[in-house]
């Protein structure tokens, strides 16, 4: 076996805590179907045939009784618990299911939604032996406006450097800004051996790793590596540049030096496969190089490479904050094949669903209402006069006649009033909204959410 | 008498009988191939009753034939003459017994003379029956399936302007599990026959990732082909071999089922895999005839771990001999060649010719070298690195300046991709344009090629079969400006970008094999004796 896919869905979707309070994050609804959905969806129409799933008791319970996610995935799905407040980052997930993995494995977060071509990625693995393939895109700004959001967005988020070759495949350089101090660092090794670099900053990182097998021993041996993103990439792309185990230098060095050569001493030693008397013959034979212009042999002759390939044109979002969730839910239904509305759906003859929306299984819609641009979850109980544009109504919501909803998130289970006028609000889950109010821009949530101070 | 008129009839019936044949298979290329089962049925009786009128030279020969040509099938309009001719013949003959009676003896003996030629022909008639009425008859064959092909099956890679052959390739495929590339681009015409594929749409897009149908490691060799990571006939024979120990590593006899020959069904997609990718080269194919053979002759009782400890020993025995002893045999008798103050020069870059380059100078030959490089390629450069990291002076030119710095050159060095066997050389095209130039400077011109390589094909120019590169490859941007950017619209255009060509052996003066030094003329002998020892 080639590969095997490890979805990590165990996240509690810290920044957009006002929707996942209540629901976790997999299972938030993206255009009518568990987030989840998507990353399996990916993996099955490229033709995986068992995914394990890594996620908590509450999602694998939920993935268990849902009967259209029986339905619409055919794979095999291995679901590994972990428990909610055990803080486990996504490299102590893939440490606490080492035994399972016997082949080198891709690992996809349960938040990304993609239409990109896997083999491409997959591709750079295979051809040129890497030890770590990734998958980038290129930020798409967000248009739509954000509920409960004042001001403007702040532009001072953490950018990520991405540092790449010519040809745009090879990973040179990755830091995120909040790890530099001043400025940004570059070794001499890496610009001695890739004289031109490209570094982008408006890259969005998926999340989606193809990684080799000895790189999951290499992390059974050194506990102190939590996340992937966070620690294992970045360590990985610094070591392609590193001096190699050879070197006769590296004996004098201290004693804290000497763990962290006993760690890199591990990851050459694991990823050197047995018949490498043979593969060097025939690369030593063959008359390829990777780079011009220097004496050295492909691949400066180092044994780690990372590879990344960065989609120009299609849809990649993570969805991982209030605007991408919103951004998600514009987006999606383009993808599908399914008509919007449901066919259980019972939506009256005097209503007027507009072409850009979707409708739920077992949805209520009465008369005389209106809904432009907007998905409507499952179970829902539109009443009469009811205008919605452009919003988003998570599944079981009761909306009573004559309110006026535009450009907001209704989540699961909430009530609101009659003659209710929400403009860009968020409502959270199992809310009641009284009637008559009006709200604009506001975000409401229970009192229990409220973090102490 | 009457035996004696009959004989007479009888060879006049011989002859009508072959007439009619020939108007038949005349009439049967005329008519299409709908009826010839039923001309051969008829042709088939005819036939026996031939036979059967030779055996016996008494009885009724005419009214036996006129019973064997009446059931024939209703070809009415041109056989009634025909069987209307012995009758009136017959009618002719019954009368002319009477007048020919006098030259009895002379007859018997003409009997006799007649009954010897008879029985020889009878016992050369199966065989040379078909031949015998092909070369009668001044046409190509007639009945398609009783002949014996008389060419070879084309190989499929230049048929691919034949729909038939192309149907053929993609069932095949389909059966084996394996994605059909389609070809890209315009091909130019005199190219048509042969494949031409993108890079941009890589042998890897319609398959399911993971791969179930194809080892990982033939997945991982077929990207590195198609993306020219590993090029030139070395390396690619040696990855091959390597790819076959880890499938040989990972494989299980199913239950039921013998290793010998399982093992070579199992192979058979992954090549069909491979040559999608890109064309299999002349070595790669030695390699996995040699690899097809080990396997066929493991014996049945063999354990299966102990069979497979076999075949990884016997690939790497094969690489070991062929590859790596036979480079430094081969250094060995070119070192012989090189003397001090010469100036070699070579094309591409070879792996073996670098490799003797290298070793000729350790062994402190005083040489320098010339390295001649060709888009879209450039390979050259490779070459270059891999001398001057050496420390050997070098120059490095295009094709294009070939003739300036030729008569500075004392030597010419070649490498060769595959020797056929009309002496031929075929190696990365340009290198018959070195060794032509090269002749008319009155330069000596050596190729090195090893055993392994050579190949029982024959062929004496580039166009009948060769390899069609990604023709975007030629495409080039200079000052910001692409060209050829929009080729594909212009309908006229056609970008090609061949791989291969081959040189005359007029134009080789010597080549160096691990068996030693030969003339180019003398690859035949070595296949034979190859093969005798095999």
């Amino acid at each position: 076996m080639e590969l095997q896919a490890v979805l990590m869905a165990a996240g509690g979707g810290s920044r957009m805590m006002d929707l996942t309070y209540n629901t976790p994050k997999p299972l938030l609804p993206v255009g009518n179907k568990p987030l989840i959905w998507y990353p399996l969806n990916l993996l099955e129409r490229v033709g995986f045939e068992e995914v394990i799933v890594i996620t908590t008791k509450e999602v694998q319970k939920a993935l268990s009784t849902d009967q259209r996610m029986k339905t619409d995935v055919k794979m095999r799905l291995d679901v590994v618990c972990i428990q909610e407040d055990a803080d486990m980052g996504t490299a102590d997930a893939l440490r606490h299911i080492q035994q399972k993995i016997k082949t080198d494995i891709l690992v996809v977060s349960c938040d990304l939604i993609t239409d990109v071509a896997l083999h491409e990625v997959v591709d750079l693995f295979r051809a040129h032996n890497a030890t770590l393939s990734m998958l980038m895109s290129k930020v798409h700004e967000f248009t739509e406006t954000v509920p409960g959001q004042k001001g403007k967005k702040k532009a001072g988020e953490q950018r990520d450097f991405v540092g790449v070759d010519v040809t745009g495949k090879r990973l040179l350089f990755m830091a995120n800004e909040a790890d530099l101090d001043e400025g940004l660092v570059l070794r001499k090794s890496i610009m001695r051996k890739h004289p031109r670099m490209l570094i982008k900053t408006g890259l969005l990182d998926a999340h989606l790793y193809c990684l080799k097998r000895s790189v999951v021993d290499f992390l059974v041996h050194n506990k102190s590596v939590t996340s992937i993103r966070g620690e294992l990439v970045p360590y990985l792309v610094r070591k392609q540049f590193s001096k190699s185990l050879n070197s006769k230098t590296a004996t004098e060095d201290t004693e804290r030096n000497q763990k962290q050569q006993d760690a890199d001493h591990n990851l050459e030693l694991l990823s050197t496969s047995k018949d490498e008397a043979l593969v060097q013959l025939a690369r030593e034979r063959s008359c390829w190089n990777d780079h011009r212009g220097d004496m050295s042999e492909a691949y400066h002759g180092g044994k780690l490479r990372c590879y990344v390939h960065i989609m120009e044109e299609g849809m990649c979002y993570r969805v991982n904050t209030l605007a991408a969730y919103i951004e998600a839910n514009r987006v999606v239904p383009k993808l599908f094949e399914e008509p919007p509305i449901h066919p259980t759906a019972a939506v009256s003859e005097r209503s007027l669903v507009g072409s850009d929306s979707i409708i739920g299984p077992f949805c209520q819609i009465s008369d005389k209402t209106s809904i432009k641009r907007s998905n409507v979850g499952t179970s829902s109980i539109i009443k009469e006069k009811v205008k919605i544009t452009n919003s988003i109504i998570m599944n079981g919501v009761t909306i009573e006649e004559g309110c006026n909803i535009q450009g907001s998130v209704i989540c699961n289970n909430a009530v609101i009033g009659r003659g209710a006028d929400m403009k860009y609000c968020l409502v959270g889950s199992g809310q009641r909204i009284e009637p008559e109010t009006e709200r604009t821009n506001e975000v409401i949530v229970g009192s229990d959410q409220l973090m102490e101070i | 008498m009457a035996d004696s008129v009959g004989r007479q009839v009888d060879s006049i019936n011989h002859a009508t009988e072959e007439d009619e044949k020939k108007q038949e298979i005349i009439r049967a290329k005329g008519e299409g191939k709908e009826l010839t089962k039923e001309e051969k049925q008829r042709l088939r009786k005819e036939k026996k009753q031939h036979k059967k009128n030779k055996k016996d030279d008494r009885g009724p020969p005419e009214k036996e034939k006129e019973k064997a040509s009446v059931p024939a099938p209703s070809k009415p309009a041109t056989q009634s003459p025909a069987h209307k001719a012995p009758v009136p013949v017959n009618a002719s003959a019954s009368e002319s017994p009477v007048a020919a009676e006098k030259p009895a003896k002379s007859k018997a003996e003409l009997r006799a003379d007649r009954r010897a030629r008879q029985d020889s022909e009878r016992a050369s008639k199966p065989g040379k029956k078909e031949v015998g009425q092909q070369s009668t008859s001044s046409k190509p064959k007639a009945t398609p399936s009783e002949l014996q092909p008389v060419v070879k099956r084309l190989p499929e890679h230049v048929q691919v302007d034949d729909p038939a052959a192309l149907k053929k390739l993609a069932k095949k495929l389909e059966r084996q599990q394996v994605p059909l590339r389609s070809d890209y681009g315009y091909k130019v015409s005199l190219f048509s026959h042969l494949h031409q594929y993108s890079r941009k749409n890589p042998p890897t897009q319609q398959i399911s990732i993971p791969v179930t149908a194809i080892h990982p490691s033939i997945v991982r060799l077929g990207l590195q082909y198609s993306q020219g990571i590993i090029a030139g006939s070395n390396a690619r024979s040696v990855a091959l071999l390597h790819a076959f120990k880890q499938v040989i590593q990972d494989y299980s006899t199913p239950p039921n089922e013998e290793l010998s020959r399982d093992l070579v069904n199992k192979l058979s997609p992954y090549i069909s895999f491979l040559s999608q990718c890109r064309p299999l080269s002349a070595s790669m194919g030695n390699a996995i005839k040699y690899i097809k053979k080990e396997i066929s002759n493991i014996p049945n009782q063999c354990k299966e771990e102990e069979a497979k400890r076999r075949l990884q020993e016997c690939i790497d025995s094969y690489i070991n001999e062929k590859i790596i002893l036979a480079s430094q045999a081969i250094s060995k008798y070119a070192i012989e060649k090189i003397s001090d103050g010469d100036v070699i020069l070579v094309y591409g870059c070879s792996s073996l010719v670098n490799h003797i380059l290298c070793e000729a100078f350790e062994k402190q030959r005083k040489f320098r070298v010339i390295v001649v490089d060709s888009r879209p390629r450039l390979e050259g450069r490779e070459a270059l690195r891999r001398l001057v990291k050496k420390g050997i002076r070098c120059t490095y030119v295009l094709i294009s300046a070939l003739s300036y710095i030729l008569p500075e050159v004392s030597k010419v060095f070649l490498g060769a991709h595959a020797l056929l066997a009309n002496g031929y050389v075929m190696s990365r095209v340009g290198t018959s344009q070195i060794a032509l130039v090269a002749k008319a400077y009155n330069v000596p011109v050596l190729v090195c090629c090893e055993t392994y390589k050579f190949c029982e094909r024959v062929q004496t120019d580039s166009f009948v079969s060769n390899e069609l590169d990604d023709p975007d490859d030629l495409i080039v941007t200079r000052n910001g400006k692409t060209h050829l950017e929009n080729w594909q619209t212009v309908k006229s255009l056609g970008l090609l970008n061949l791989v291969y060509d081959v040189t005359p052996p007029d134009f080789v003066d010597l080549v160096i094999t691990d068996l030693g030094m030969i003339p180019c003329t003398s690859v035949p002998v070595v296949l034979r004796v190859k093969n005798v020892d095999q």
